[in-house]
C-alpha cells in the first residue's frame, strides 16, 4: 500500500516514528501513509498509542526518532489543512457558546479581533452544519447537546476550514448504536463526496469494517497497516502484541482475543484486549 | 451624591466594573474562579511588603499579582487547584510576616481589602483609565482565540492556538486587572465583581459576545447600585457589592430555569439513548 500514491500526493507519511513521553517510549517505529480520499481506521486497545499517533501527526507531540512528512514536505506541520476532533471532549453545559459559534470558530478562531458578521459567513456556517446533519440545532447551546450531536458539531467545526484530512480520536466511544452508525455513515459520505481523507481511531473495529479502506492496528506502541484482511490475522497481531492472540469471526463480527494462558504475563492489558470487538456488545 | 468629589468615585467605579465584567467573562468560561480569588488576595500581601520597605504599595501589588499569575500558569491542569492554593497560602503567609515586622497600624494597606472607592482622587483616574484601556484592548484582540481555547483547549491546539500561551496571557491580564481594580474596590469586591455578573450573564444568553456585554452590564449595575445605596445608607459598600453579585447570579439562574425548558422543549435529550454494554474507554 505504500506505493499506491506518489510522494507528492501523500498527505501524511510516518517513517519509523518513535515518540517518548515522560521518558517512556510510547510509540516504537510506527510507519504509516495517508493518501487522498482514504478512510483509515486506527484500531487498538486502550493505551496502545492511538491518541499519540494522532497528536504526532498534528505536531502536538515531538517525535524522538524517525520522520514525519506532511503533504510531501510542502507544508509546515502546524497547519490548518488538517481537521481534528479530540477524544473525550468535555464542554461546560453552561458555556455561552451556540452550535453556530463553535462552527464559526473553526473558520477563523485563531484570528485576532471579533468576527465580522456577513451573509456569506452565515450561509457557509449553515451549509456546513447541514452537511453533517446538525442544522436543526444551530442555535442550541453546545454543552446541552448529546454526545452524538456534539460529535457532529465538532466535525462541522473541523470541516468548515476545508481540511484535506480529518483526524478523529475515538468519536464512537460513548455513543449509542444508532448515533454510532450515523456518524460512521456521515464520515463515509464526506470521504466520497468531498474527497477528504479520514483517520479515525477506535478500540472496536467492527463499526468501521464496512467503510474503511485500510486499517492501522496499534498495540503496545507498535503499528501494522494494510487492508483489514492483511492485518487482522492471528499471525500479524500475535507479532504486534508480542504474545499469542486469536482472531475470531462470528456473525460478521471480528473478535481479537488473548489466549487464556497468556493473560497473566502480558504487557498489554488483557482485560482491555478482550474488549476489542467484544461479542454481543 | 452626584456632585464634587463623588464624580471621581463614579468614574473610577465605572472603569472597574467594565474591567471586572469583561475579565470575569473569560474567568468563568475558563473555570478560573479560584485564580481570580488567589491573585488579588495574594497580591494584597505584596502591597504590605512594599509599604514596609517604603515603596508605593501599588508596586508590591503588581509584583505579587504577576508572580502569582506566573506560578499558576506554570502548573499543569491536573495540579492547578493545588498550585493555586499553595501560591495563595504562601503569599498570605508573607503578608502576615510583613505585618508582624511593622508596629504601626497600616490603615493604608488594610484599606486595600475593601478599597477606597469613596476616596478616589482625580489624579488616580488617568492611570486607572490607561490600564483599563490596555486590558480591554488585549481582550478584544484575543477574543476569538481565548474563546476557543477557554471552551475547547484540545480543539484550539489543532488550529494553532497555543492553549498554554493563552493561559499565561489570560492570567497576566488578570494580574493587570488586579493592579488596576484592587486600590479602588479592594480585593474582595474585585473578586465578587468578576464572578457574579459573568456567571449570571451566561445563564441569560448563549451568545458569547452578548454574554460578555451582559457581564459588563451587570457588573456596572451592581457597582452603581452598591455605591448609591452605600452612600445614602452609610453602610459598607462591600456588603452591597458582595451580596449584590451573588443575588444577580441567583436571580439569573431562577429566570433561566423558568425559561429554558419551555424554549427548548424536548427536542434535545440531555444524553444519548441507551448506552451499549461496553466498558467506557477513558484513556
Ligand atoms: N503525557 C504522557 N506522558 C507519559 N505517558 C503517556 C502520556 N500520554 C500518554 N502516555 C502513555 O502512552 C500510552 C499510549 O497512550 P495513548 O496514545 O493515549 O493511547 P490510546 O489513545 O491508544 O488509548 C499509554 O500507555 C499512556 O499511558
Ligand atoms: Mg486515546
Amino acid at each position: 500500500m505504500a506505493g499506491a500514491f506518489t510522494p507528492a500526493e501523500e498527505l501524511v507519511r510516518l517513517d519509523q516514528v518513535s515518540v517518548r513521553l515522560d521518558g517512556r517510549e510510547v510509540l516504537r517505529s510506527v510507519s504509516l501513509v495517508i493518501g487522498p480520499g482514504e478512510f483509515i481506521g486506527l484500531i487498538g486497545p486502550n493505551g496502545a498509542g492511538k491518541t499519540t499517533i494522532i497528536r504526532a501527526i498534528l505536531g502536538l507531540v515531538p517525535i524522538s526518532r524517525g520522520s514525519l512528512v506532511i503533504e510531501g514536505g510542502t507544508r509546515r506541520r502546524r497547519d490548518r489543512s488538517f481537521g481534528y476532533v479530540p477524544q473525550k471532549l468535555v464542554i461546560d453545559p453552561d458555556a455561552p457558546l451556540r452550535v453556530r459559534d463553535v462552527v464559526s470558530l473553526g473558520l477563523d478562531g485563531h484570528r485576532l479581533g471579533f468576527p465580522l458578521p456577513s451573509r456569506a459567513r452565515r450561509e457557509l456556517i449553515r451549509e456546513t452544519l447541514a452537511s453533517v446533519g446538525a442544522d436543526r440545532y444551530a442555535d442550541a447551546r453546545i454543552g446541552e447537546l448529546s454526545g452524538g450531536e456534539q460529535q457532529r458539531v465538532l466535525i462541522a467545526h473541523a470541516l468548515i476550514a476545508r481540511p484535506r484530512l480529518l483526524l478523529l480520536d475515538e468519536p464512537l466511544a460513548n455513543l449509542d448504536l444508532r448515533s454510532e452508525q450515523s456518524v460512521v455513515s456521515l464520515l463515509a459520505r464526506l470521504v466520497r463526496e468531498q474527497r477528504i481523507s479520514v483517520l479515525i481511531s477506535a478500540h472496536d473495529m467492527n463499526p468501521l469494517v464496512p467503510v474503511m479502506d485500510r486499517i492501522v492496528y496499534v498495540a503496545g506502541g507498535r503499528a501494522a497497516s494494510g487492508r483489514a484482511e492483511e492485518v487482522v490475522r492471528s499471525d500479524v497481531l500475535t507479532e504486534l502484541y508480542g504474545h499469542h492472540v486469536d482472531v475470531i469471526r462470528v456473525h460478521d463480527r471480528i473478535l481479537v482475543v488473548a489466549s487464556p494462558g497468556v493473560e497473566e504475563h502480558t504487557t498489554t492489558q488483557p482485560a482491555e484486549l478482550s474488549v476489542i470487538g467484544r461479542a454481543g456488545a | 451624591m452626584f456632585t464634587g468629589l463623588m464624580t471621581d468615585t463614579w468614574i473610577a467605579a465605572t472603569i472597574v466594573a467594565i474591567i471586572a465584567g469583561a475579565v470575569g467573562f473569560f474567568t468563568v468560561l475558563r473555570g478560573s474562579a479560584f485564580a481570580a480569588h488567589a491573585i488579588p488576595n495574594g497580591a494584597f500581601a505584596g502591597a504590605a511588603g512594599a509599604w514596609l520597605i517604603g515603596l508605593n504599595p501599588i508596586i508590591g501589588l503588581a509584583t505579587f499579582a504577576v508572580g502569582a499569575s506566573l506560578a499558576i500558569a506554570s502548573s499543569r491542569r491536573a495540579r492547578l487547584d493545588v498550585v493555586t492554593a499553595l501560591a495563595l497560602v504562601m503569599m498570605l503567609g508573607l503578608g502576615a510576616f510583613f505585618f508582624a515586622l511593622s508596629n504601626e497600624y497600616a490603615s493604608e494597606i488594610y484599606s486595600l481589602l475593601f478599597g477606597e472607592v469613596f476616596g478616589v482622587a482625580g489624579s488616580d483616574l488617568l492611570p486607572i483609565a490607561g490600564l483599563g484601556l490596555i486590558t480591554i484592548a488585549i481582550l478584544t484582540l484575543l477574543f476569538r482565540p481565548l474563546l476557543l481555547s477557554s471552551s475547547m483547549p484540545e480543539v484550539a491546539e489543532a488550529s494553532g492556538v497555543r492553549s498554554r500561551w493563552m493561559n499565561v496571557v489570560f492570567l497576566l491580564v488578570m494580574a493587570l486587572a488586579t493592579t488596576l481594580t484592587v486600590p479602588v474596590v479592594g480585593t474582595l469586591l474585585m473578586f465578587s465583581l468578576m464572578i457574579g455578573p459573568a456567571a449570571a450573564a451566561r445563564s441569560l444568553t448563549s451568545r458569547p459576545l452578548l454574554a460578555m456585554a451582559m457581564s459588563v452590564g451587570l457588573a456596572l449595575l451592581t457597582v452603581w447600585a452598591g455605591i448609591a445605596i452605600a452612600y445614602e445608607s452609610g453602610w459598607p459598600l462591600g456588603f452591597f457589592v458582595g451580596t449584590g453579585g451573588a443575588l444577580v447570579y441567583v436571580a439569573a439562574r431562577l429566570w433561566a430555569g423558568q425559561r429554558r425548558p419551555a424554549r427548548r422543549g424536548h427536542r434535545w435529550p440531555p444524553h444519548d439513548g441507551p448506552r451499549r454494554e461496553q466498558p467506557q474507554t477513558t484513556s
